[in-house]
């Protein structure tokens, strides 16, 4: 069966090497399994996100991007780390996600930045942000640092960690039926119950 | 079909020269704007209900009473009256008084209020919001229907050999529609009772107020008042006019950019696409206002928001002509001629009562 797979990246350059990573992560999963991909940029959203914000309701492209989220069987999340922390970007995506549809979900958490000193930023934001939600965040974060990229790459140690990342997010999905979406306008109790 | 305009009540600082109207002005101002509503051949004027500021209507009975002392044919509604946080044997009260002193031109339309801190200001919680809009509904619908009441919820102290006075005008009930942006109960509590829906149709996509009418016109059917497409359903929706289209653009602009709502948001061509507001020549509102029927199906009240986010009042009386002379008339006439003889329009005081009269004959 043809699970969903959707990769939320929140680089801003072009090309960004949080991308770089969220397509390694991708390329990594669907070679566990049978896949299709879908990639949202949030830097294409970005004015979505703060229209979404202050008006209350998202703009078709972002109600696609959202609606893919809540659909998704397994979700990768990639944010620079800016200021100590996930980027404000990211942030206000996950602000405008339906408080319902990450429960039980899958996701794998990534990360990019200068040096690897910000790499515990993914294990004290990122993961309790995707917890709050209570998504199902596995155990294996991926963080690559500009040296990750470089010379330093030689020992493999990112693609490793990608591989094992990739694996327990593909064993995850897998245990699970595939997603089902509610209908936000469905009716869930009749009247005469309401009425009590 | 009704044709009319909603107040939120805003008193919101002109963009474009700086000046804030004072209460007195825009409270001054709104009887005017009503009056002529009346004067240039619209059907219909609601007013919102609102406790904090900028907002001026907390008492909108008050000021409907007022405008229907100097009118002749208008209807009188609100857009909306707070079921929540409101009391319900006073809702009951004030409207049956202002039915009696407007000689039945009344009806009124139920929203929850989504401005949180209000909510404790009368004891009450935004939380249980849906909860207190269906109880205080309820006996709201009994106490205009039923003469003596006993009565026990979870929100007020009970009622024991109780009756609001005065009595609903030739013991007939207003007509009550429930509005609601994206609360699929609300559209079910509407069609349980054989209410009105209204569908705020401004701030969100059209696709939203396609979905809830059509979940209310399902559950009307459900419930055994009619069939779907004889449910009653009225809009909201935003519009701004000149001659010119250009001219109209240019002039709302700035406007709509600080709007308190959306503003600092969306760019106006944005907000346009994503939702109906419709800023141009009046034959492009009357395209658009006709479109709105494909998706909804007939419906039997229009109202427009005009006087808002700071519009000088001059501008909004010109837009008022705008709608009253070129606008409104052809839309009358394209939607009656579209709507088959089954669907009914919307019930008034002199409607039921002819209805009632019908059937004791």
């Amino acid at each position: 069966m043809t699970r969903n797979l959707v990769v939320v990246s929140a680089g801003l350059s072009q090309p960004s090497s949080t991308r770089l990573l969220a397509d390694q992560l991708a390329a990594a999963v669907t070679a566990e399994g049978d896949f299709t991909v879908t990639v949202i940029e949030l830097r294409d959203l970005a004015h979505d996100i703060a229209n979404h914000l202050l008006t209350g309701f998202p703009p078709g492209p972002l109600k696609e991007a959202l609606d893919a989220v809540a659909g998704a069987d397994g979700l990768i999340a990639v944010t620079p780390i800016f200021t100590a922390s996930y980027s404000g970007l990211f942030k206000s995506f996950f602000d405008v996600v339906d408080k319902e549809a990450l429960v039980d979900k899958p996701v794998l958490i990534a990360a990019t930045a200068g040096t690897a000193r910000h790499s515990l930023a993914l294990e004290h934001a990122l993961r309790p942000m995707f917890a709050y939600l209570h998504a199902v965040v596995v155990p294996t974060a991926v963080f690559a640092a500009s040296d990750d990229w470089g010379a330093d790459s030689a020992d493999g140690l990112l693609g490793s960690r990608i591989r094992r990342a990739a694996g327990e997010l593909a064993a995850e999905v897998a245990r699970r039926e595939p997603v089902s979406v509610v209908d936000p306008f469905a009716l869930t109790v009749d009247f005469k119950d309401l009425l009590g | 079909m009704q044709f009319g305009i909603f107040s939120v009540s805003d008193i919101t600082t002109d963009p474009t020269t700086g000046q804030t109207p004072s209460e007195a002005e825009r409270i001054k101002n709104i009887v005017t704007i009503a009056k002529h509503a009346e004067e240039v051949g619209l059907d219909v004027f609601a007013l919102g209900e609102h406790h904090n500021e900028p907002f001026f209507s907390s008492s909108p009975t008050t000021t409907l009473a007022y405008i229907a002392a100097q009118t002749s044919t208008l209807q009188l509604s609100t857009a909306t009256t707070l079921i929540t946080t409101n009391d319900p044997v006073k809702i009951a009260e004030d409207f049956a008084m202002l039915q009696h002193l407007s000689g039945g031109r009344v009806d009124l339309m139920m929203g929850r209020g989504n401005t949180g801190p209000v909510y404790p200001w009368f004891g009450k919680d935004i939380r249980a919001g849906i909860p207190l809009a269906v109880e205080n509904y309820a006996l709201l619908h009994k106490l205009w229907r039923e003469h003596t009441v006993d009565w026990q919820g979870k929100f007020r102290t009970p009622l024991q050999s109780f009756t609001s006075t005065p009595r609903p005008l030739d013991e007939i009930p207003p007509f009550v529609w429930h509005g609601s942006i994206r609360s699929p109960e609300i559209a079910e509590q509407a069609a349980f009772y054989g209410d009105g829906f209204f569908a705020n149709h401004i701030f969100w996509p059209a696709s939203h107020t396609q979905r809830m009418v059509a979940l209310y016109r399902e559950r009307f059917a459900h419930y055994g008042h009619g069939d779907p497409d004889q449910a009653i359903v009225g809009l909201g929706g935003q519009v701004f006019m000149r001659k010119n289209s250009q001219d109209a653009v240019k002039e709302f602009r700035p406007y709509f950019d600080n709007a308190p709502v959306y503003g600092h948001g969306p760019s106006l061509e944005d907000f346009t696409r994503e939702t109906p507001l419709t800023v141009g020549s009046p034959q492009q509102v009357i395209d658009r206002t006709l479109g709105f029927r494909e998706y909804v199906g007939d419906y039997q009240r229009q109202l427009f928001l005009l006087d808002h986010a700071g519009l000088p009042v001059k501008t909004v009386l010109e837009q008022l002509d705008l709608l009253g002379s070129e606008v409104v008339p052809v839309l009358r006439k394209e939607f009656d001629s579209l709507k088959p003889a089954h669907v009914p329009d919307a019930p008034t005081h002199a409607s039921m009562l002819a209805a009632r009269q019908e059937v004791a004959a």
